[in-house]
């Protein structure tokens, strides 16, 4: 489960997976399956690079959001979905890149890292609510402020803009794309640049000193979480039919921290389970007039910090008896320490 | 001596008759399928709720006269949180999980938008109920709730008549804002007023400290607002607490939709000029029989407003149309719907426009007074003009878009 | 002239505001390195506690700078001893867990008082600028923003019971040894800290409607404000309400809302860009 080559785990998983997702749809419809799936995807991004990266992003959001919206625009001015659903990946990705080289190389850390994602998000999410004036364009795109862009051309077949993918067939692709991430984030993290990644997280002053540019792997790391995020709200573009500002939220943003916090910190597995349960209580809630959903989110959070602070997924796993090969690992990076050292206030 | 054969014989054909009485009965009792999605949990539940309170009330009154077509109504409702994704989800579920006969529902036009294509797809009859910026074109969908050409041909007219020709315009940056804004030139200009200015506000900006200074230097007869939601509430206050009210007269396209004259002390909210198509004080029988089924029901009439009221006429207006068509057939109804079909609503009669599948409604100007809104006048039957402008389903009847209406 | 006179006062009242806003995730975060995301929602509660004081017949400045401080400094003494108290030094942690809580506060403010917008009148009437109305409640809270960081100043700084507090939350082992239980110190510092976030919902009761989901509006800003002043309680706060509060309101005069508070937002970056410890980890180092 951490950064080291675990082939074995890995296609167990993607067995496991695959058998699931093949069952699933006898006991779920596939629209509700795909979006617990995209939420899954989007929570195996900021674990890869929360977890593994050791980097608190608060605006996983921004990159979701950011990809959605690429998709919509360049789908309405292309009409054919192929190249968007390429633009929808790498926008992100390069966005991601930026931001992370302008946070990283500028030494920023923890809570300032906090701060600054945060803002980002926020300031996507204040420009994209104030777009509904006409003069706010992007070819024949109209932005749409608050009530978002609709009608665009949902993913189709390359090259065949009338063959559209919807349904049972969408399902089945964001399936197959689920594998081939979780495949490649895996083989990645098994790589060189993953186990320096990794290190870096653990301690990041030792990994510098033995030569290796921390901030070059933690940039990168932020983009390529920043790629699949992207690739996530390219899905949901697909399966939403719509985008609104409200992929940039704050709650949106919140939302994914939660997943990951419940699943679990430090595994790819845990934020993508994490993300499926708390995604089907938030429908199952919507059918019911009780409790007040919000509070229920809430209390989830709060329990889970205090009572699982490792998450469900690693604490079913050390139950289990996994964890008793290897020497405990340390409890990943939540204990990030105040930037600053002592108070001289 | 009866043998045991011949009474169990007998015993299985009264069963058997019982059954074969108790089959068709079954079948006449099977629910019709209502299918309602709103918010009523997070930052809107201020409008879905009594929306969903109002749903409610029209379909207990249904089902007390006997049900449609002699079958009782079953809601299925869903709470989508405010949160735009759910309605997707919930969308998608009422068309193919709990296949509805007809979906009333959506309240931003972000979560219409959201819902209208998965139900035109699956041909699944929608209305949205609730006042919004106009321009939808689409045969699936009915929409029962004003317009701004409604109001604005109304409102502004009046307030110029009233007060002066130069107007200030205030309007929350959204669609809805932006087209209202647009109605309000065109109307100001149409009634010999000039607009100095007009200012766009994002839905969360609480401080409108420099905006009270600006107006104040471009010294406007009246300030006209299209400004919505809890944080845009403060400008009436601050603008109060300025002691701007008794300097420049107000008129508003908005405030008071979620009750905000009942937030609104006295003193800041009197004498503000409001159109819409509802007021709890319309005195009409309509009216009445609503507010006593309201408390009957739920006893605190407080809740109600304008489109919880749309709400309410809007699944009238449906149950009306399977009457009218007396079948469920989705095409059936629709005709039976754009045939000069009308119902006697709580804000008046309220008709359908073949053209644009939008209600032609009464409209009541109205004045803020001691946290009511007192009805100045009515004016019978207005047309949803704005959106005829553009969309005509009966020359059209496969468009689907949502026209952005040029003046 | 007048305009001028008009803008001066909104600027400062814009700062104003900020300090208000951000005192209390101020003392929290300066002094206990705990952010408290549920800081708006305590905003929130202060808010609907000076409403329903003045609703229940209770004058409006007792409501304002008594009731809602005092019923939010309880809440958060119960929060602080039923969950923050078991993640002391977990940063990250500790804003998860309260960023949890203020979901749940946002559920509980609906669940009693619903969505529905409500609020006060401010108790302060307009006056004029030669020309111009000006709003007088935003004096009041210019005034308060003021006394309240002298008053901080004096505690922290001229008082036993502050050099202690200054002193745990230095070296809490050596605050224990001097006999000082920082378990307790903890707790009567988040307890003030709560209390400065009521005292700020209920000055801004009377000029916003209030909805349960209302202090989102405030905790970024809020949050944004105190990061960017950096170590320094005070001066940290003071410099960045000032910083922040000119440049949100000249862009907004100039242009808009939304560019004024993008404006803010961009600040905000390229400050911690340039400044990466905040304003007062370059000037103004040492002071409190």
């Amino acid at each position: 489960m951490s950064g080291r080559p675990d082939i074995g785990a890995t296609l167990a998983v993607l067995v496991v997976f695959t058998l699931l997702a093949l069952v699933a749809p006898a006991v779920l419809e596939t629209y509700t399956l795909t979006i617990l799936l995209i939420y899954g995807l989007l929570a195996m991004s900021l674990g890869l690079v929360w977890g593994f990266g050791g980097i608190l992003c608060f605006g996983q959001a921004a990159f979701y959001g950011l990809g959605a919206y690429s998709y919509a625009i360049a789908a309405i001015n292309l009409g054919e979905s192929t190249l968007p659903f390429v633009l929808g990946i790498v926008v992100p990705f390069l966005f991601a890149g930026v931001l992370g080289a302008m946070m990283f190389y500028g030494r920023l850390s923890d809570v300032y890292l906090g701060v600054i994602t945060l803002v980002v998000t926020l300031i996507f999410f204040k420009f994209m609510n104030s777009t509904a004036g006409p003069e706010y364009a992007i070819g024949q795109a109209r932005l749409g402020g608050f009530n978002g862009i609709p009608g665009y051309q949902t993913l189709n077949v390359p090259g065949d803009p009338d063959a559209y993918i919807f349904g049972d067939d969408f399902y089945y692709l964001v399936v197959a794309i689920v594998l081939v991430v979780y495949a490649l984030l895996r083989w990645l993290l098994a790589s060189p640049f993953g186990r320096v990644a990794v290190a870096i997280r653990e301690n990041e002053a030792r990994v510098e000193l033995m030569g290796y540019d921390a901030r070059l792997r933690k940039t990168a790391l932020f983009a390529v979480g920043g790629a699949v995020a992207g690739l996530a709200g390219t899905l949901f573009a697909n399966w939403a039919e719509i985008v609104t500002p409200g992929l940039f939220s704050l709650g949106q943003s919140a939302e994914i921290i939660i997943w990951c916090i419940v699943g679990g910190l430090g595994t790819l597995v845990g934020p993508f389970v994490g993300a499926m349960l708390l995604g089907y209580l938030k429908f199952a809630l919507g059918q019911q007039a009780l409790i007040d959903n919000t509070l229920v989110l809430g209390l989830v959070l709060v329990l889970s910090v205090l009572l699982l602070p490792r998450g469900v997924v690693p604490t079913l796993g050390q139950w289990a008896g996994l964890a008793r090969r290897r020497r405990p690992r340390r409890a990943p990076r939540r204990r990030l320490r105040p930037a600053r050292g002592g108070a001289d206030g | 001596m009866t043998s045991r054969r011949e009474f169990l014989a007998g015993s299985a054909a009264l069963a058997a008759s019982g059954l074969f009485a108790a089959v068709p009965g079954a079948r006449a009792a099977d629910p019709i399928k209502f299918g309602s999605i709103l918010d009523m949990s997070g930052i809107f539940d201020a409008y879905g709720k009594p929306m969903d309170m109002a749903m409610r009330l029209a379909i207990d009154e249904i089902n007390a006269a006997g049900g449609l077509l002699d079958r009782p109504v079953e809601v299925t409702a869903y709470d989508t949180q405010s949160d735009m994704a759910l309605y997707t989800q919930f969308g998608q579920q009422l068309a193919r999980r709990d296949k509805v006969d007809v979906v009333h529902g959506g309240i931003l036009s972000a979560s219409r938008e959201a819902i209208r294509q998965t139900l035109r797809k699956s041909e699944v009859l929608y209305f949205y109920n609730v006042l919004y910026e106009g321009g939808v074109c689409d045969r699936n969908l009915f929409v029962t709730g004003v317009t701004p050409a409604q109001q604005v041909e109304i409102v502004v007219p009046a307030a110029i008549k009233k007060w002066g020709p130069k107007i200030y315009i205030l309007a929350a940056d959204y669609n809805y804002g932006q087209i209202t804004a647009r109605w309000m030139q065109k109307y100001a200009a149409e009634a010999g007023g000039e607009v100095v200015r007009t200012d766009f506000f994002p839905l969360d900006v609480a401080d409108f400290g420099s905006t009270i200074a600006k107006i104040q230097s471009a010294a406007p007869d009246i300030v006209v607002s299209a400004l919505v939601g809890g944080a845009h509430l403060s400008f009436y206050r601050q603008w109060a607490a300025a002691g701007m009210k008794p300097k420049i007269p107000m008129a508003s396209t908005t405030l008071g939709v979620g009750n905000e004259h009942k937030v609104l002390t006295a003193e800041e909210g009197d004498g503000i000029l409001v159109a819409y198509n509802y007021s709890p004080e319309i005195a009409s029988p309509a009216n009445e029989r609503f507010l006593k089924g309201w408390t009957d029901k739920y006893g605190d009439t407080s809740l109600i407003h304008e489109i919880a009221v749309s709400n309410y006429q809007g699944v009238h207006v449906w149950a009306e149309g399977v009457r009218k068509a007396g079948t469920l057939d989705r095409d059936a109804v629709i005709a039976a719907l754009t045939q000069g079909l009308s119902i006697d609503g709580p804000g008046g009669m309220v008709a359908i426009d073949p053209k644009t599948h939008h209600a032609v409604l009464d409209v009541h100007l109205m004045e803020f007074a001691g946290q009511k809104l007192k009805v100045l006048e009515s004016f019978a039957q207005r047309q949803p003009v704005d959106t005829q402008g553009v969309c005509d389903l009966v020359a059209n009847p496969d468009d689907n878009t949502q026209y952005e209406i040029k003046i | 002239m007048d305009l001028a006179t008009v803008l001066i006062v909104e600027i400062f009242y814009s700062i104003a505001v900020l300090v208000v806003i951000s005192a209390g995730l101020a003392v929290v975060f300066g002094m206990m390195r705990v952010i408290n995301l549920a800081h708006g929602e305590f905003m929130m509660a202060g808010g609907y506690a000076t409403i329903v004081a003045v609703n229940a017949g209770i004058n409006i400045y007792v409501a304002m700078l008594i009731v809602a401080p005092l019923v939010v400094g309880l809440i958060g003494l119960v929060v602080e001893r039923l969950v923050i108290r078991h993640l002391y030094g977990r940063l990250v942690d500790t804003m998860l867990a309260s960023w949890g809580l203020s979901l749940v506060m946002i559920g509980l403010a609906t669940m009693i008082f619903g969505n529905t917008t409500t609020g006060i009148s401010p108790p302060i009437a307009g006056f004029a600028i030669g020309g111009y109305q000006v709003n007088g409640y935003n004096f009041f809270i210019i005034v308060v923003a003021a006394l309240l960081l002298v008053a901080m100043y004096a505690l922290l700084a001229g008082t036993r019971a502050g050099l202690v507090a200054r002193g745990t939350m230095q070296r809490a082992d050596m605050a224990a040894a001097l006999g000082y239980s920082p378990d307790r110190v903890y707790m009567v510092t988040f307890f003030c800290g709560s209390a400065l976030s009521g005292l700020a919902g209920g000055l801004l009761a009377p000029l916003v409607g209030l909805v349960p989901t209302t202090g989102g509006t405030y905790i970024a800003k809020a949050f944004i404000t105190v990061i960017s002043g950096g170590a320094s309680i005070i001066v940290g706060l003071l410099s960045s309400a000032t910083l922040f509060g000119l440049v949100s309101q000249l862009f907004t005069f100039a242009a808009s809302p939304v560019v004024g508070e993008v404006a803010l937002l961009v600040a905000a970056v390229v400050l911690l860009r340039l400044l990466p410890q905040g304003i007062t980890g370059r000037f103004f180092r040492g002071r409190l």
